[in-house]
């Protein structure tokens, strides 16, 4: 059985629906973070993909983009973390409703 | 043949991983099964014969990302169970599997209708790495040249928000405050 295009879309299709999942029901932010990274290499894969079928190597420039634009992500969420958690104490979403929303 | 048993293996492999990523309440089990996840993930890569994006792949995420993460979870004591939100459950995955859905359509668009052009075919007789270099530093220079900008920025922000004191500035205070901070320094470091 050959493996094609739409096998690895609907890989990634899958994948971005686990993310999202996980996105919409974690309610520690450290957790939450894992959920995105689940969402940005979902992505990823389709990109590989998409590069591979068609013969075309900007689906994989994209692709180091993405991992670089997700390192830098983490650097920066970790520290605001770190500082949120020296002052309250905890990281969880619902402590951080200070404006009422 | 071969390469319909290796995708199946770990696309079964990285959904397992993934799955227990955001069910399990346990942030180390969610931790390793996020590392094992990305490993598997490198796979279809080399699969699909993007050798150096898999090893890049392994590199930054079990490698620096990982590494993030299991500081930032030995800083937070998440080593306690985590209380989940309460919500519908098939409201959570319907809107999910939707979103995901729409968003692969939006992807396949161009492929259905073969609106798409290869701008930059990979070259004849050169090796992955090869060609992903030539076309990296000719066609996305100023790319890659912003990503390493943004990298540094992102860098220097993590250590001021990470480290002590990183508020103070010797320059903006008055040559008394810098004395007395000298003598509390020298009062700890001889008491």
């Amino acid at each position: 059985m050959e493996i094609g295009l739409n096998h690895y879309l609907i890989l990634s299709t899958i994948l971005f629906a686990i993310g999202l999942v996980g996105v919409m029901r974690r309610k520690n932010l450290l957790l939450l973070f894992f959920a995105t990274e689940i969402l940005l290499n979902s992505v990823n894969i389709a990109f590989a993909a998409i590069s591979h079928y068609y013969g075309d190597l900007t689906g994989q420039m994209f692709a180091f983009f993405v991992i670089a634009i997700a390192a830098s992500e983490i650097a920066v969420g970790l520290g605001l973390l770190i500082v949120w958690y020296k002052r309250h104490g905890n990281i969880d979403l619902e402590s951080m409703t200070s404006m009422r929303g | 043949m071969f390469e319909a048993v290796a995708f199946y293996l770990f696309a079964f492999l990285t959904i397992a991983m993934f799955f227990i990523t955001v069910t399990t309440s346990q942030a180390l089990y969610a931790l390793s099964a996020l590392a094992a996840g990305m490993i598997f993930i490198s796979a279809f890569f080399f699969i699909l014969g993007a050798d150096f994006l898999g090893a890049v792949q392994i590199i930054v995420y079990t490698g620096a990302v990982m590494a993030l993460y299991a500081f930032g979870m030995m800083f937070f004591d998440t080593t306690r169970e985590v209380k989940e939100k309460k919500g519908n459950k098939f409201i959570i995955v319907g809107l999910a599997t939707l979103c995901a859905v729409i968003i692969v359509a939006i992807f396949a668009a161009p492929i259905v209708s073969d609106n798409m052009l290869s701008l930059y075919p990979a070259l004849e007789g050169a090796g992955n790495t090869q060609s992903v270099g030539l076309v990296l530093f000719t066609k996305y220079l100023i790319p890659f040249e912003v990503a390493a900008i943004m990298l540094l920025v992102a860098m220097v922000a993590g250590i001021v928000l990470a480290g002590k004191k990183m508020d103070l500035s010797l320059t903006l205070l008055n040559a008394e405050e810098i004395e007395k901070m000298d003598e509390e320094i020298n009062k700890k470091v001889l008491s």
